[in-house]
């Protein structure tokens, strides 16, 4: 057993379930008790989905524990193809499943029969996998399911695309800001003359999937999801894939040449340098920004980023190497892929963590008191407790990241939104701190009865001194308690006496 | 006892139990809130705390006193020992929190495994010195709010059965008065104890906010009754005394296991009565109570107008519209006698779970409105089936919808009115005092969709194909 209190990745059913309701016309099924179908609610709020969410429960009662599904399962999923016709379903083991242990696979196989929709059951292991484990692999044991049945019914079809082409797999739902990364994906394509031949999962028909081996390659943009698969088509058809996440000025021109190299490994005949050369120095304003006088300012300033592999990894190469920014600690709670973290980003920090426990990254960061924070909603609210200022740059995320307007993390555009995060969080910092050096119009905490409380009070010369000393986060509450000390007790200056009096009395 | 028979008139229907609503776990969300000294574990997997950790949004951030203590492969297969592991556990609790109490919240996969909790919470408790309270509310059993009954039946155990006798004082009567004016002048508790009727000692039970509970102590205060104590108080360390004979009444309506085990092991007496949602309810439940013990019952005629004209503007919304409840967190039925009362119609109440004994007044008032008002009787139904609602709401068009999130934008996207249900679990809705929240929240998607009607987006979503 375990004591927690948050998690960063969720149960492994999420990961399926985000997979299956990505695509289009496939339904998935969970064998769970009521309640468990919470992932309706995180999908109709979060991305304020219009449609229905494609996942219903067969739901696990006390009947159930005494005598088995029996015929439920089956009959569901029979009653789910009469209903809405879907192209798949996918039956989805939950953890109260996993230890029922029963034959799911007997009641996929039994419900095949009578149903139009394939179904195939979710081979996941709940104890084993999490959400992005269990993701990564749905997804690949869909595509296998369909370029099988196609194989078999010598559905696939021959060769190659005319012109250049690619799949992008591993946009999901529920993923952080997968749409817009989409979008600039495809965009990013569009300039550089590549055809978009499949995306995978969002919006896919299944039975589009045994077009994929007709891509000239694969990317795969996140760590995340879909290296399996890109693997699997590797293998089954030579397909080559990029695995370098378009994120940041440098990455996204690395990604670009790697695509340059395999399009002209195969017999295409790009050349991408004057477009990367163009967008970087003219089109991009990222490039430009690192050189301008408000990023100098953000030399050397301390910085601690937390997420998920692909976006904690990217993050920490622009701060370091694309802004001058000291990333003191980058992390990630990818346990299982922490060898691969720790290869990324070993060159650009200090240190490295690797935990997917919220208590160890909160005590880092009050160790570190950062100038800012690049992490999570957990680590923006240490950040709120520390009055450190935070960009949130992966899941887990609320409603808030789940924005309407257009704001990808990949490509150019990307690069621009990034550049304004990271300048944002920043100069709020230093605003902060200019405000309390100065004790400007601070009204955090109303000190007496009116709002304007003046100056009536004075800070000798080694007060203040002594108060520059304290750290800067911290500072704006001890100057508050000392002061309000001061006035309760009729003191018109304050002194080092004074200053101390008040620490012992509140604690300050 | 008040084991009426439900009315025969009201249709009762069971549907296959397909919907959607909150794990019974989400009342630690709550509970914990209310009972400040208390540390709620919840022993359960991964799945138990991403649905916590999402449904309870910010409150997350907030420190709670609530955590999981998440089982392992190694739990599961009985590699390690329960009593062992729970004990590591529950003393790193008691080190950085030192709770009054661990409530011990069992889940599904602990009633799979058939980890005896019940048997090893006794032997923990002597061990490490905490009380420890262990309640199954796990989706296996029960939806939503259900979860705080199972809680609250569990605490009814560890009510005192005796009131404590302050040394030096020792008064035969009213021992438990002057435990609630403990720190009092004693003159002071004697002038208040005339302004009551002597009637035995009532306790009413279900976890309210405190201003709500305030409020309606002081309702009852108005009549000469005297409310002895509440299950759940502000502390565990509080909890009402508990003697055979006391009487009890359950302000909300899914208590009916805190309701039976206060009668069959405390043998309490119930007051089965109407809850007191919505002005109509709270005058029948001040009623039922008075009518108990005897006591004519004061001004509440004036004071039910008088809430029913403030409420006029509300109403004149709603009248002769339609309201549909897809049901979920087991209000459902006094919800709807309200907005009956209130003029609306509703053609079908769904309910996880309806205990006809536990409402049986609640179901006669709702009749009884029902025909005063003149609309029809709802058909009401019990573990409903999602989806065929959905089709019936399309073949009804009921002008208002009340549902879970998993519904809500979806219907609103096709030109349909909701209210998010969970909402009225949240809010204060008991008392006269509180019946312009419940309106409050049944009349904004009108409200607000009154004032979008102009711009014609009502549908937001293409023509699904039919097939």
């Amino acid at each position: 057993m375990k004591l927690a209190y948050w998690m960063y990745a969720g149960p492994a059913h999420i990961g399926t379930l985000r997979v299956a309701s990505s695509f289009k016309n496939v339904h998935a099924i969970m064998h769970a008790p009521l309640g468990d179908d919470y992932f309706n609610v995180m999908r109709s709020m979060l991305e304020r989905e219009r449609n229905y969410t494609p996942v219903t429960a067969s739901i696990v009662d006390r009947n159930v524990l005494a005598r088995g599904s029996q015929e439920k399962v089956v009959d569901n999923i029979t009653r789910k193809d009469k209903e809405e016709h879907p192209d798949l379903i996918v039956l989805t083991p939950t953890c109260t499943s996993s230890i029922l242990q029963e034959d799911l696979k007997n009641f996929v196989e039994r419900a095949q029969i009578e149903a139009k929709a394939d179904v195939i059951l979710a081979d996941v292991n709940h104890y084993r996998a999490n959400e992005l484990q269990a993701a990564d692999r749905t997804l690949d044991q869909i595509v296998q399911y369909y370029i099988e049945k196609a194989r078999k019914k010598g559905e696939l079809p021959e060769g190659k695309t005319e012109k250049p082409s690619v799949n992008i797999i591993g946009i999901s739902t529920l993923g952080f800001h997968n749409h817009h990364d989409c979008t600039e994906l495809k965009r990013l394509m569009a300039d550089l003359g590549i055809e978009v031949n499949e995306v995978i999962p969002e919006g896919a028909s299944v039975n589009n999937l045994k077009n994929l081996p007709r891509a000239w390659f694969n990317l795969v943009p996140y760590r995340e999801i879909g290296m399996i698969s890109a693997r699997y088509l590797e293998e089954q058809f030579g397909m080559p894939f990029v695995d370098i996440t378009p994120m940041g000025v440098v990455e996204t021109a690395r990604c670009i040449r790697k695509m340059q190299q395999i399009i002209n490994a195969q017999g295409g005949n790009v050349d991408y340098e004057e477009f990367i050369q163009n967008q970087t120095l003219y089109v991009s304003q990222a490039a430009w920004f690192s050189r301008s006088i408000d990023c100098q300012n953000l030399t050397g300033k301390k910085a601690v980023v937390f997420g998920d592999n692909t976006h904690a990894a990217a993050m920490t190469k622009i701060l370091a190497r694309e802004m001058g920014i000291h990333v003191v600690l980058a992390g990630t709670y990818c346990k299982y892929d922490a060898d691969w973290f720790r290869e990324q980003v070993s060159e650009y920090c200090d240190e490295v963590l690797i935990s997917d426990d919220n208590g160890a990254i909160g005590d880092a960061i009050a160790r570190i008191e950062p100038s800012a924070i690049f992490g999570t909603q957990m680590e923006r609210h240490v950040g709120k407790r520390l009055d450190i200022p935070c960009g949130v740059i992966a899941a887990p995320i609320h409603i808030q990241n789940f924005p309407l307007g257009y704001k990808p993390f990949m490509g150019y555009e990307g690069t621009n939104q990034l550049a304004d995060l990271v300048y944002n969080s920043f100069t709020l910092g230093m605003e902060d701190h200019l405000l309390e050096i100065f004790g400007g119009h601070d009204t955090k905490e109303v000190i007496t009865k009116g709002i304007s409380a003046g100056s009536d009070l004075g800070w000798n010369k080694e007060a203040q001194g002594e108060l520059n000393k304290v750290p800067g986060f911290v500072r704006g509450k001890v100057k508050r308690n000392t002061e309000k000390f001061a006035r309760e007790r009729g003191f018109s200056e304050i002194t080092l006496e004074v200053m101390y009096a008040a620490k012992e009395s509140v604690g300050a | 006892m008040t084991a009426i028979e439900a009315p025969q008139a009201l249709e009762f229907e069971c549907e296959t139990g397909n919907y959607h609503t909150f794990c019974p776990i989400s009342c630690v969300a709550w509970l914990y809130q209310k009972i400040e000294d208390s540390f709620f574990l919840v022993i359960g997997t991964k799945t138990c705390g991403y649905f916590l950790q999402n449904a309870m949004g910010v409150m997350i951030f907030a420190e709670p006193r609530y955590a999981m203590a998440e089982l392992e492969e190694g739990d599961i297969s009985a590699q390690l020992n329960d009593y062992e592991e729970l004990k590591r556990l529950c003393v790193q609790i008691k080190r950085d929190r030192n709770p009054s109490v661990i409530v011990w919240i069992g889940t599904c996969t602990t009633e799979i495994i058939k980890m005896d909790l019940e048997g090893l919470a006794p032997r923990l408790e002597a061990e490490i010195g905490i009380p420890i309270v262990t309640a199954r509310a796990n989706g296996l059993d029960y939806a939503f709010t259900q979860g705080e009954d199972t809680v609250l039946a569990a605490m009814v155990h560890k009510c005192p059965s005796q009131a404590p006798v302050k040394e030096g004082e020792k008064e035969e009567r009213n021992a438990i008065s002057k435990l609630l004016n403990f720190g009092r002048k004693k003159e002071d508790v004697a002038a208040e104890e005339s302004e009551y009727v002597d009637h035995p000692p009532l306790v009413l039970f279900g976890s309210m906010p405190d201003p709500v509970v305030t409020n309606l102590t002081l309702e009852l205060k108005k009549q000469g009754i005297k409310v002895s104590g509440w299950l759940p108080a502000k502390r565990y360390t509080e909890l009402p005394v508990l003697e055979e004979g006391y009487y009890v009444s359950g302000v909300n309506p899914f208590l009916s296991r805190t309701a039976t085990t206060l009668m069959r092991r405390r043998k309490c007496k119930l007051i089965g009565s109407p809850f007191p949602i919505g002005p109509d309810g709270t005058r029948a439940w001040i009623e039922k109570i008075c009518s108990v013990f005897g006591i004519e019952p004061k001004g509440l005629d004036e004071r039910e107008a008088q809430i029913w004209a403030s409420l006029e503007d509300y109403i004149k919304l709603i009248r002769g519209k339609s309201v549909f409840f897809m049901g979920d967190n087991l209000l459902e039925i006094s919800l709807a006698r309200f907005l009956i009362r209130c003029g609306m119609s509703c053609p079908e109440i769904g309910i996880p779970y309806m205990d006809k004994r536990y409402q049986a007044a609640e179901l006669s008032l709702l009749e009884k409105t029902c025909q005063e008002m003149g609309v029809p009787n709802p058909r009401i139904i019990e573990k409903p089936d999602n989806y065929n609602q959905i089709q019936r709401i399309y073949e009804l068009k009921p002008d208002l919808v009340i549902t879970g999130m998993a519904h809500a934008n979806p219907l609103e996207a096709r030109g349909i009115n909701t209210k998010w249900s969970v909402e009225f679990t949240f809010a204060q809705i008991h008392g006269f005092t509180n019946a312009r929240d419940i309106l409050e929240l049944a009349t904004r998607p009108l409200r607000r969709n009154s004032s979008l009607k102009d711009l014609g987006w009502d549908k937001l979503v293409k023509e699904e194909a039919k097939v």
